[in-house]
């Protein structure tokens, strides 16, 4: 029984993330499937960001810097910056490696610190990562400053390219469409790999470490080689991410990568529920999707309700996602969707 | 003569101008219990710091089984045999008891991220050995019933006795109890004393700190006396209760 309902979850949730671009494209219109497809990538660069503070407690303030790598090393090696056009199977592995090297970069200098001054180091990485793609235009031009890579490849799979509408049977089957496919399928990917990265040996060792290093490392773990995994791992499906990003896009330039979008997707972590899958899932998807409700609501409804604009409407979104924080971090700071062990630490947290 | 399984000699360490440990030596054999004693601040648990690679000793040597482990780090040190509990116990609380004595074991297995992600044959296997052998040493100690029970609700007797069984996942040569009794009733330090015996009878070397000068006399087979770093005595129980030095440093001077 309990199987059978398993089974008819699993199924009904396959038919429903199937069909839902054509659901959503057909109502609302296909630059809400486009927000979808961010969504996707945000949850692959959420999970993997969850993997260093979620399981290892690590506070990352830098981690876009992985997704800048991925998307400059897709970038370079299919547009025609250098005239390189590679395919996106090779590629988008190169472009996760080379994060995932970044990322064992990054860790090497701070596997002693924690806490505020780790936060501050990795804030630091994720900006010297960003001011690099601005100005690595000269004496060699790299990355082409901040004028940015155009004309990336679009993913080609055969002969045929995700970059062109194209008719299935009469369906007009665009590039959010297809994206949004490919998305989900490496999506599904990550969080699978997340979920049994942290029913495993691995994620014991992340856990102990962070509830209690000395005790740790007088177990037998090797905390160094622990760590690194962790920023390395990671990194990776940052990289992934930042690769389908720049095939997406078409386009990047470092302004993609600032430290605001760090922030967000630490926001979706935290908020979601630090640790658990699920709700870094939910975190990402709902941060994703909430800004742009907010940004086709807030005008209209001051239009209607005033008959003039009272408040800007990027700033008046700036401003109700600022407080929805602040109430959120006061009210229910463990995050919306919690794993039961997060749960436990607050609540015995506020005993004290 | 007995074969000496760790032995350290001439070992100082200083902290500033503390010199909290003076030119120890300490030469533990196979299958004793030894016994660690000296009032507050004797250095006793430095000793056992450096013991475990969480201190670096300034000087000296450090042979373990054969091996050196001079300024070894804590995974070499565990993995070549010596496990520890702490004299405040750190557990990882918001883990379940069973899994606590699973991160023991990590140093046993090998299972890589690579095994985890792909959920190999072999991965799925050493996990379930894991598990088995964390289950037998909950028994073993006497608390696979609370298994599933966070570490940070059980009693404190139980918490005492799941580090151990924690300590024994590593499958140590020596283990080493930080003040196992301390805080308990006389009922459980006769457990914990039972304990004890079972475990070197099966084979592991125990090496104990502890105020509990009745329960030293008792349990050890040798015992050495610390005093503000200096090793004062060593010897067999009887012979040590009766050193003038060590009644010195324990009641002062006027007693001797």
């Amino acid at each position: 029984m309990n199987a059978n309902k398993k089974l008819g979850v699993f199924i009904a949730s396959a038919i429903a993330l199937a069909v839902l671009p054509f659901v959503v494209g057909s109502t609302l219109g296909n630059s809400w499937v486009r927000t979808i497809d961010f969504a996707l990538l945000y949850v692959m660069l959420a999970l993997g960001l969850n993997i260093v503070v979620g399981f290892a407690g690590l506070l990352d303030l830098g981690f876009i810097a992985f997704y800048a790598v991925g998307a400059y090393t897709f970038a370079l090696l299919g547009s025609p910056h250098f005239d390189i056009h590679l395919p996106f199977y090779i590629s988008i592995p190169l472009g996760a490696l080379c994060a995932a090297l970044f990322g064992l970069l990054l860790g090497t200098p701070v596997l002693k610190l924690k806490g505020d001054y780790l936060a501050i180091v990795t804030l630091g990485f994720g900006e010297i990562i960003r001011i690099f793609m601005n100005n690595l235009n000269a004496p060699i031009n790299i990355t082409n400053g901040p004028q940015g890579i155009n004309l990336i490849d679009p993913i080609q799979i055969g002969g045929f390219s995700m970059g062109k509408t194209i008719d299935v049977a009469g369906f007009a089957l665009n590039p959010v469409h297809m994206y949004y496919y490919l998305f989900l399928i490496l999506t599904i990917g990550v969080v699978i790999m997340a979920y049994r990265l942290q029913y495993s040996r691995i994620g014991r060792a992340w856990v102990a470490m962070r509830e209690d290093q000395i005790a740790a490392s007088a177990m037998g773990l090797n905390i160094r080689n622990i760590k690194l995994l962790a920023f390395a791992l990671g990194a990776l499906s940052g990289g992934v991410a930042g690769g389908l990003f720049a095939a997406f896009q078409g386009f990047i330039s470092p302004e993609s990568f600032g430290l605001l979008e760090s922030i967000m997707i630490l926001a979706m972590v935290v908020l979601g529920g630090m640790g658990h899958i699920p709700g870094v899932i939910l975190g990402a998807v709902v941060l994703t999707i909430a800004p742009e409700i907010l940004r086709d609501v807030i005008g209209p409804l001051q239009m209607h309700t005033f008959g003039r604009m009272i408040v800007d409407p990027e700033n008046a979104r700036m401003l109700l996602f600022g407080l929805a924080m602040v109430i959120m971090m006061l009210t229910r700071p463990e995050g919306m969707w919690p794993s039961k062990r997060r749960k436990a630490e607050f609540e015995d947290a506020k005993k004290g | 003569m007995a074969e000496v399984l760790l032995k350290i000699e001439g070992i100082h360490k200083r902290f500033g101008g503390l010199h909290a440990l003076n030119n120890v030596a300490l030469h533990i054999n196979k299958g004793e219990i030894y016994g660690l004693i000296g009032p507050n601040g004797a250095g006793k648990t430095t000793m056992f710091n450096v013991l475990t690679g969480l201190y670096t000793p300034d000087e000296g040597s450090f042979t373990f089984d054969g091996k050196d482990l001079f300024r070894a780090p804590p995974h070499i040190v565990v993995a070549g045999g010596i496990a520890r509990t702490f004299q405040n116990i750190r557990l990882f609380h918001e883990m379940t008891a069973l899994e606590n004595v699973m991160v023991g074991r990590h140093i046993r297995s090998k299972a890589g991220a690579l095994g985890a992600i792909l959920r190999t044959k072999a991965a799925r296997e050493e996990e379930a050995a894991i598990e088995a052998k964390a289950w037998e040493l909950l028994k073993y100690v006497g608390i696979d019933d609370v298994a599933h029970e966070r570490a940070r609700n059980l009693s404190y007797g139980h918490q005492r006795r799941l580090e151990i069984a924690r300590a024994l996942a590593t499958e140590p040569k020596l283990l080493a109890l930080d003040e196992p009794a301390a805080g308990m009733n006389p009922k459980e330090t006769e457990d914990l004393k039972a304990l004890m015996e079972k475990v070197r009878n099966d084979g592991v070397t125990v090496l104990l700190i502890e105020h509990d000068v009745k329960l030293m006399m008792g349990l050890c087979d040798r015992i050495a006396v610390l005093d503000y770093g200096k090793k004062i005595a060593e010897g067999v129980p009887e012979v040590v209760r009766k050193d003038p030095k060590v009644i010195e440093a324990y009641l002062g001077a006027a007693h001797s």
